[in-house]
């Protein structure tokens, strides 16, 4: 399915200066709303904030088919946008002024008397198994709208998407950072006792809809992985009996198997950002390595050799170093080298073990997870190690995965006897929630945004 | 033995085939055409009588078929050891079977770090019983890192039990 971006109102009001976006960022925690002279904005670097008031009332339904989609469609949104923390939504009971028609003026007076700061409107119109989602976004403090009007035109199967779709637009044009809402998440679901679990892999929308499953739970699996086009994913299995890398094709679910070097186990495997090679690790006699196949060629290069453990590798945005896990030094650090090869450096040094480090999609942040006195985290540190900040703490939280934008951790949560389960938390330590899922749930990944 | 033993000790071999078939793995589910059925080619037998100092039943119960392990760590404590030796000189005595060693460890690390925990655990497994004549050619590693404990509770006492090497006979390599 395809989603189709389409301007149809160029607002005469361009984007301010960058240079005065930098200064409001300095000073906006401080303002309180009313005083507020500026565009819109939400710093999310900052320390926070008070949730911006926004307006989400019923889009417009355009014919009568739209009428179940249109309230529909306006609650995604308002989902999406509140599940941020950085909002909080003027309930609809509050409301004074209706939208009843997408193109008419808006009243910003009645919508400032709510305090509401910003207000999207939507109209919807579906036709023969289209659906076609229109919205603004108004900065209601100085009565303008914000960036162009946008329309969103896909199956009506997809409606969700549209809903992501505005989201996206409206977060990205209030935060000044890229969306997330438009993802998926890959992950294990699991189900039966823990001697002997069941797990299959199953895809969702980032916000918990439209789960599908992917295996039928008779062979174990573990930590699935996004290609960076989305279309793929890597993970571990044991339907061989020992364990073994895997590639799927999400569009027809086919398979094959990657890691099958006789009298070996392949596990934990990661997409090059170019999607054309896999590094993972590869264990034979008691050593773990680290390994990278070139998906084209088939070719296979050892880019670790200790004797000890170098797992969970991944790669920095621009492919050319990898952050991986080993116990080379005598308890679980973690270390960068050259995809080219040559020496790791060591970057963690607090107390504790770590592991699980994934490279940010933005190439500032590493995201771990560590282990300290009986206490699991989720933490991130600066590519060099400084600044290290946890951002969790629970009996178990382990595996971090990133959100397109590098500004949302999800992750899985153990509490003690009972049944993991996937979270996300904002890396600023924040706004920690629960995903839902169908039954306990592990191994989160999350997808590039899509087209 | 009487045909009705015989009979049993074939529903015997079914039913533990049948409950081993999970923790092996399973065979493919579609027809992708990339699974492979049985765990690596090693075939289930009957357990038998404990009493019959041949028997898997025996080995399993009065040998002993598991090795503890510290946190993180693989090495073979002296208990560890003497379960060992006893486990090399029965397979030195009963040619005719063959060993995965399947190495799990607690909960208390991440997924990744544990199956190579384990891999690094089976192995020294396999190293000692190589040192005590097993031939490697008998022996095979899987690891199973936290996946598969024995014990689900969310203590020290279970975790102990989990860090665990296991030495599961079958009656032979068919690959």
């Amino acid at each position: 399915m395809t989603a189709f971006a389409r301007v149809f109102a160029r607002h005469p009001v361009g984007w301010p200066a960058l240079a005065a976006l930098a200064l409001l960022a300095l000073v906006w925690p401080a303002l309180p709303a009313a005083a507020q002279s500026g565009p819109l904005r939400i710093e999310i670097t900052e320390g926070v904030i008070e949730p911006m008031p926004v307006a989400i009332p019923a889009f417009v339904a355009d014919n009568s088919a739209a009428e179940r989609y249109a309230s529909e469609l306006s609650r995604v949104v308002a989902g999406n946008l509140t599940g941020t923390g950085l909002f909080r939504e003027i309930p609809a009971s509050a409301h004074i002024s209706r939208i009843t028609s997408f193109d008419a003026p808006v009243s910003f007076s009645d919508w400032r008397a709510v305090n509401a700061q910003a207000l999207v409107t939507g109209a919807v119109s579906v036709q023969g198994g289209r659906i076609s989602v229109r919205f603004r976004l108004f900065d209601v403090v100085s009565g303008r709208q914000m960036g162009d009007g946008l329309r969103f035109d896909g199956s009506v199967d997809a409606w969700r998407r549209m809903a992501h779709k505005v989201s996206d637009q409206v977060y990205s044009r209030i935060t000044g950072e890229g969306g997330y809402f438009d993802t998926r998440v890959v992950f294990v679901s699991e189900s039966g006792p823990r001697e002997n679990r069941v797990k299959r892999l199953a895809v969702m929308d980032q916000d918990g809809a439209n789960v599908e499953f992917l295996s039928d739970g008779r062979a174990l699996v573990i930590a699935p992985r996004f290609s960076p086009t989305g279309d793929r994913i890597l993970y571990t299995s044991y339907e061989s009996g020992a364990p073994r890398i895997y590639l799927m094709r999400l569009s027809d679910l086919s398979r094959q198997v990657i890691g099958d070097q006789p009298g070996t186990m392949t596990f934990a495997p990661r997409f090059s950002p170019d999607g054309q090679s896999v590094v993972y690790s590869l264990s034979i006699g008691g050593t773990t390595d680290l390994f990278m196949l070139d998906l084209r060629s088939g070719q296979r290069r050892q880019l670790t050799n200790a004797p000890s453990i170098a797992t969970a590798p991944s790669f920095s945005p621009d492919g050319r170093q990898i952050v991986f896990e080993s116990d080379r030094s005598g308890s679980s650090q973690l270390y960068i080298m050259p995809t080219s090869g040559g020496e790791a450096r060591r970057i963690s040094f607090g107390s504790g073990r770590y592991g699980t480090p994934v490279w940010s999609p933005r190439g500032d942040l590493i995201a771990f997870t560590k282990s300290h006195q009986g206490r699991f985290h989720i933490g991130v540190m600066r590519t060099d190690g400084s600044e290290e900040r946890l951002l969790t703490a629970s009996f178990l939280d382990e595996g971090p995965t990133w959100a397109p934008n590098g500004r949302v951790i999800m992750f899985t949560r153990e509490t003690a006897g009972g049944d993991p389960s996937l979270f996300s938390v904002d890396i600023s330590g924040r706004n920690l929630r629960r995903i839902p899922t169908p039954g306990p749930a592990s191994d989160p990944a999350w997808s590039p945004l899509r087209d | 033995m009487n045909l009705m033993t015989k009979a049993l000790l074939v529903v015997a071999a079914l039913a533990l085939a049948a409950c081993n078939n999970p923790r092996a793995g399973g065979g493919q589910w579609d027809d992708g055409g990339f699974g492979a059925g049985g765990a690596d080619g090693i075939q289930t037998g009957a357990l038998g009588d404990p009493n019959d100092p041949r028997s898997i039943a025996h080995f399993q119960q009065r040998v002993g078929d598991r090795v503890f392990f510290e946190t993180d760590q693989s090495t073979l404590n002296d208990e560890a050891r003497r379960t060992l030796a006893a486990q090399a000189r029965w397979l030195n005595e009963n040619r005719q079977f063959a060993i995965l060693i399947e190495g799990h460890a607690d909960e208390r690390g991440t997924r990744e770090y544990n199956v190579a925990l384990g891999a690094r655990r089976a192995n020294a497994v396999m190293q000692y019983l190589a040192s005590q004549g097993v031939s490697s050619s008998r022996m095979r590693t899987v690891s199973y890192g936290k996946e598969r404990p024995v014990e689900a509770c969310p203590e020290p006492r279970c975790w102990n039990l989990n860090r665990r090497a296991v030495t599961v006979v079958s009656t032979g390599l068919t690959s």
